[in-house]
């Protein structure tokens, strides 16, 4: 069975269609693209996968379970975390705060023990905040971990953004331009990154992306949408002749 | 030719030497953990020796129950306002609820005989009454936030005192007059340890960490999996209960109470004491709260020029300093000790199973 299964999603944004009839099936492990111009509703449809938005039409399901109509961190509790085109940390918080809030979750104790400081508090505490300190020396972030977020690099926020997603414990990340803004060697070092992530977390990932070359580099399978449809599927070999993505990216009449 | 430095004669780095001196003792004071326990036990034992042998006179004990007071009304704004990063306007109208509710108990429920034995659970009694309306104000918070937010904490606090205005049974609004003193200092200075206290745990756990990433982005905390409804519920509730605490010991001290004690401008005051020590700060409101009370009554001599120095005073601090006093940081005195070190725990864990000590 499919790990994450799209069916005839459909959104609209008032009478704007910013997504018809989009239809995806994950196996687990696998690492999928989704590509097309700006504007084509990528990013729309990693909202609705997370629960941001409400598919007007269509279901969407992980593992069996209907996710259309669940809230975000309902979802994010059943195993997707994502990271964002522009990166979303929680700025003013310490590093190791920026994960441990993705282990909201796990800790489990009462309210109750959050205002005394009693009974199970210690115990979790301790337990998740070594885990979010492992995780942070995974991702070679462990020496930043009381500093701000905001403080940061811009490379190691997005290696944060990832760890961050990674500590909500997911089957399924979804990674929206991790590549933004970064030089050729930089985009090099990324592609091993996330192969490398996808290895040691046994994760399935699906990532949105503008730099072809890591698209071509490191998915397996290509999805191409263009103004909410999708107008190509298959391998990136494939997809790299096809006629209608030539004409999505550089316009009609493309063999000239 | 080179000129020797020997500035140590010129009045302007004496005053530097100065400066810098006091701010050398201020991080002691900032730094040194031991503090905690020692402003614990010599602030109750000062409580009970004060009031009992007049080592000061009775305005200014008035005065100190007033700080502690606003301490608790300061701490627990800023839970909302600092720490989840939405705007309320209302604090006044938990304030009188607990006042309200409180004051019934002492005035019309209990017989005279008991008052005094029955205070703490009457201000208990306060500020759960305070906890079940800021209960209620948190549902709109769910989907409303930001300015839209304080639209609605601004008309729940007239909400609050238009109601008690129209109950003849509570006074309406001549109010509730001839309470018993009850407010001692020995309780102001246990519920305004228990308020913060309480509220740093808040903040310093599960809870709290989803609090302030609400205020940093909304939909990532969401999407990190943290229920956010039920942190702003919890937010909300802890907030209102520690108003309602501090509007039942001030009905207490007060000794009347009527609804126009508790308008919008009582609400901008613990505004007003919130952003002048620092949001996202237990020991600004702390030192928000002493200060502005302080300084109101030291500026009681310049009678009507006090309404413009201190607001020029907060016009000034707000151009210089906009962060208030501690603005996002905090004592170490303050911070749970397992929060403050858990880095540094880590790190030694490590060293102990890896076997090989590093540095």
């Amino acid at each position: 069975m499919a790990l994450l299964r799209a069916d005839h999603v459909t959104h609209y944004f008032g009478g704007l269609c910013a997504v018809s009839d989009f239809n995806l099936e994950l196996e687990s492990g696998e690492l999928v693209g989704i590509i097309g111009p700006n504007g084509a509703g990528k990013t729309t449809v990693f909202n609705l996968i997370t629960g941001v938005y409400k598919a007007t039409e269509g279901s969407i399901h992980l593992d069996g379970q209907e996710l259309v109509g669940r809230k975000p961190n309902a979802i994010t509790q059943l195993g997707i975390a994502r990271t964002f085109q522009n990166i979303r940390l929680f700025k003013d918080l310490t590093v190791l705060d920026n994960v441990r809030i993705a282990y909201y979750n796990w800790l489990k104790y009462s309210s109750w023990e959050s205002l005394l400081h009693i009974g199970r508090y210690r115990a979790q505490e301790e337990l998740y905040t070594n885990k979010a300190l492992d995780l942070l020396e995974f991702f070679k972030l462990d020496q930043f971990a009381d500093e701000l977020a905001k403080n940061l690099p811009y490379g190691s926020q997005r290696r944060l953004e990832i760890a961050r997603a990674l500590a909500t414990g997911p089957k399924l990340l979804l990674l929206d331009e991790p590549a933004a803004g970064m030089n050729p060697r930089e985009i090099e070092q990324l592609m091993e990154f996330i192969l490398w992530v996808r290895k040691e977390f046994g994760l399935t990932i699906l990532l949105i992306e503008h730099q072809m070359r890591l698209v071509m580099g490191i998915c397996e399978r290509l999805k191409v949408l263009d103004f909410g449809a999708t107008i190509a599927e298959g391998l990136p070999a494939e997809i790299r002749a096809h006629p209608k993505v030539l004409e999505a990216y550089l316009g009609e009449g493309g063999d000239q | 030719m080179i000129m020797d430095n020997t500035p140590s004669s010129t009045p302007v780095s004496k005053g530097h030497a100065l400066v810098q001196q006091l701010k050398m003792q201020w991080d002691r004071i900032a730094n040194n953990r031991k503090v905690f326990p020692i402003v614990l036990v010599v602030g109750f034992i000062l409580s009970i020796l004060v009031p009992r042998f007049g080592l000061v006179n009775e305005y200014v004990q008035l005065i100190i129950i007033y700080i502690g007071i606003n301490i608790i009304l300061t701490t627990s704004l800023n839970l909302i306002n600092g720490y989840m990063g939405e705007f309320s306007v209302g604090h006044a109208g938990f304030m009188a609820v607990g006042a309200y509710v409180s004051a019934i108990f002492t005035t019309k429920l209990l017989p005279e005989n008991l008052l005094a034995a029955f205070f703490p659970l009457v201000v208990l009694a306060g500020g759960i009454g305070a906890a079940l309306v800021g209960l209620l104000v948190s549902v709109p918070s769910f989907k409303t936030r930001g300015d839209y937010l304080a639209i609605v904490t601004l008309a729940f606090n007239m909400i609050v005192k238009s109601v008690i205005e129209n109950i003849e049974a509570i006074g309406g609004p001549r109010g509730i007059p001839g309470i018993a003193k009850l407010t001692t200092l020995p309780w102001t200075f246990f519920w305004t340890v228990l308020a913060i206290l309480v509220i740093r745990n808040f903040v310093y756990s599960n809870y709290g960490r989803g609090v302030q990433s609400i205020r940093e982005d909304e939909i990532a905390s969401d999407l990190m999996g943290v229920n956010t409804n039920k942190v702003k519920l919890l937010a909300f509730t802890l907030s209102s209960f520690f108003a309602g605490v501090a509007g039942a010991l001030f009905a207490h001290v007060l000794q009347f109470i009527s609804p126009k004690v508790f308008d919008i401008l009582k609400s901008t005051d613990v505004l007003i004491m919130v952003y002048l020590g620092g949001i996202g700060s237990i020991t600004g409101s702390i030192l928000g709260a002493t200060a502005y009370t302080v300084l109101l009554e030291v500026l009681r001599p310049f009678g009507m020029w006090r309404m413009v120095l201190m607001p020029l005073m907060l016009v000034l601090l707000m151009i210089f300093r906009p962060r208030g006093i501690m603005g996002m940081s905090e004592f170490r005195w303050l911070i749970p000790g397992f929060d403050l070190y858990a880095i540094k725990y880590w790190r030694r864990k490590k060293e102990v199973s890896s076997g090989t000590p590093t540095s």
